[in-house]
């Protein structure tokens, strides 16, 4: 076991110096690394943990992102509290979302449509409110500074955002091993098993969705400030809530380190590749690509490639089991 | 009704009437992309989240044939129907005959990824940009009394009840749409009496996606394509489905123009792009309420 903790430490001591050594480019590329894997590991928290689907996430990121820049745009207030308030009004949103499907029984197929509904509800009216850029969207200004949450050059985003991941990974880790998460893992298992060893299951799932939810729309504020432009397809549309389930179900969903893995293997695809292709005027292939790979994934490997990663690591980690 | 509450509001009965209309004659399309979406889900209660993209291929292949052999999609609808249907089989039997063992969880994802690539792919091929061909009827009207009706919106649902009658006596008398009922029915018994289940799940995928191909070429002279607009047609499917229970063929057909009259009906009182919002909206209200769809007994 003290290996895994050495390997983690070798990990962590290599991404910290990593901005010594890489342009900002390439720093772009972790950033989004990151990024993608607290996202996914947010979501995981919900789905891979109660395995009740959410396909429409991002409602979460775009409530985080409009309100934080509203907040900032109109009162000045800083993204910092900004995103909190967004975290609260994400997480009233979703517990009413989760009220309504998990006291009116609305399970497995029901649920994702739910979700998605709810995001699109969402995106039409974001798509009309004046306040909000309406369908064209809102332009952030760039005033680098700690307050503003914006800086020059990648080198704060990348350190941020690792610290996000990091933050999730903790706090997943954490709510694991206690007492909800075995609860809600029960949940996933057999829900109705689960309710019949006294697990008040309706509660758990209302506290897994409020802290997706939460940990879900503090990554719609990094994001405002990363590409500066919001426009509600883009951050309440149905493209985005699939982005961003590809990479823990690719790593392996319900884990701990799947989503982080899965963002590790898909991001730099997806960076390198989309680039690539719409150099050659070729749009839209490099989502072929992820598509065909989602479904092989699912196909041939459904519990994730960190099964594989698990397989290779196992005889660093635990040499004397493999001696006969 | 509805005449009714637009006099209340100052509107003209008449505009009332003829969104009405105008709603109902959509309405019949929509029962037709949903009735594909229903048989599916009746069949290997499978939902295919990559309905709508399917459709989109659909108009772009019956686009193509009108843009370069001048062919008017009324005249390719079966072509491209079958074109779609050689897609749906191979659809079904490379992926979905693979993943119905699976738990719900992961039976979404290789779905929504067929979207995406069917999405992608229309990208690709036809670009980013709207395109809505001139076809010989698009622009015609019929006026009957005060009201301004679209020919190829009329004809449009007259080929959608068409089709759908014809869905209906291949299922009740064909031997293929025996076997796909019994297959629906009891799984294990349809196996059991010597039925290639395999196949004719194949079959019920195809039939279900020819039938949301023939919808998008009725469509295609009414609005303009652009690769994005699958998505909004999959969960219009849902809305229906869910509306008229799943699996239910009939209840597909009228939760169409049930839908189709209320989007068209909100139009009075909200912008034209709300109109999805009113969906949506009846969308959860009825999974709250009666999940078991309007025309559904007791879940």
């Amino acid at each position: 076991m003290k290996r895994v903790y050495l390997l983690l430490v070798g990990v962590f001591a290599i991404l910290m110096a990593l901005p010594l050594f890489l342009d900002n480019y390439a720093l772009g590329i972790f950033v989004m690394i990151f990024f993608w894997a607290y996202v996914g590991q947010s979501w995981n928290v919900l789905t891979g943990y109660t395995g009740h689907i959410s396909l429409g996430h991002a409602l979460y990121i775009g409530i985080g992102a409009y309100a934080s820049t509203y907040l900032a745009q109109t009162f000045g207030l800083s993204p910092w509290f900004g995103m909190l308030i967004g975290a609260i009004i994400a997480v009233i949103i979703a517990l009413f979302l989760g009220f309504l499907g998990f006291r009116f029984g609305i399970r497995g197929v029901y649920f994702v449509i739910m979700t998605i509904a709810f995001a699109e509800i969402t995106r039409l009216i974001v798509s009309h409110v004046e306040a909000l850029g309406s369908f064209s969207g809102i332009f952030l200004d760039f005033n680098p500074s700690f307050w503003n949450f914006q800086f020059r050059g990648n080198i704060p985003y990348y350190y941020i955002s690792f610290g996000f991941m990091l933050a999730s990974l903790i706090a997943v880790r954490i709510i694991e091993v206690s007492k909800l998460g075995r609860f809600i893992i029960a949940i996933r298992e057999d829900e109705e098993a689960a309710q019949a060893l006294g697990v008040n299951t309706f509660k758990y799932n209302m506290i897994a969705i409020a802290i997706s939810a939460f940990m879900t729309s503090l990554a719609g504020a990094f994001y405002a400030n990363y590409i500066f432009y919001l426009h509600p397809n883009s951050l309440f549309g149905i493209a985005l809530s699939i982005e961003l389930i590809l990479r823990p179900i690719v790593g392996g969903l319900g884990t701990l380190f799947g989503p982080i893995i899965g963002s590790f293997i898909l991001t730099p695809l997806s960076e390198i590749s989309r680039a690539y292709f719409a150099k050659g005027g070729l749009e839209g292939l490099h989502l072929i690509l992820y598509g065909i790979l989602a479904i092989l994934v699912v196909l041939f490997m459904p519990k994730g490639i960190i099964v594989y990663v698990k397989r290779i690591l196992k005889p660093i980690l635990n040499p004397k089991r493999e001696k006969p | 009704m509805a005449t009714a509450v637009g006099a209340v509001i100052g509107m003209d009965s008449n505009l009332a009437l003829q969104l009405i209309i105008q709603g109902l004659l959509l309405g019949g399309i929509y029962g037709l992309i949903a009735m594909g979406l229903s048989l599916i889900f009746g069949v290997m209660g499978v939902i295919n989240f990559a309905h709508g993209q399917m459709m989109v291929i659909a108009m772009y292949v019956s686009y193509w044939i009108f843009v370069l052999l001048g062919v008017d999609p009324y005249l390719s609808l079966v072509i491209v129907a079958a074109v779609i249907f050689v897609l749906g089989y191979l659809i079904q039997s490379a992926v979905v005959n693979r993943i119905l063992d699976y738990p719900e969880a992961m039976q979404v994802l290789p779905l929504v990824s067929m979207g995406l690539i069917l999405e992608n792919l229309a990208l690709l091929l036809w670009g980013p940009d709207h395109r809505s061909p001139q076809t010989a009827l698009s622009l015609e009207a019929l006026w009957i009394g005060p009201v301004m009706i679209d020919v190829s919106r009329l004809i449009a649902f007259v080929l959608a009840i068409f089709i759908t009658v014809l869905i209906f006596i291949f299922l009740k008398k064909t031997n293929i749409g025996k076997c796909i009922r019994a297959a629906s029915d009891n799984r294990t018994g349809a196996i059991l009496v010597g039925i290639n289940v395999n196949r004719i799940y194949n079959a019920s995928f195809a039939l279900g996606a020819a039938t949301t191909a023939a919808a998008g070429v009725l469509l295609l002279p009414i609005m303009p394509i652009s690769p994005y607009m699958g998505h909004d047609f999959t969960l219009i499917a849902f809305v229906v489905v869910i509306l008229g229970g799943m699996g239910n063929l009939i209840g597909a057909l009228v939760g169409g123009l049930i839908l189709g009259v209320a989007e068209s009906a909100s139009t009075l009182f909200l912008p034209a792009t709300l109109k999805h919002v009113v969906s949506f909206s009846i969308l959860i209200i009825i999974m709250l309420f009666r999940p078991q769809g309007i025309f559904g007994g007791k879940s």
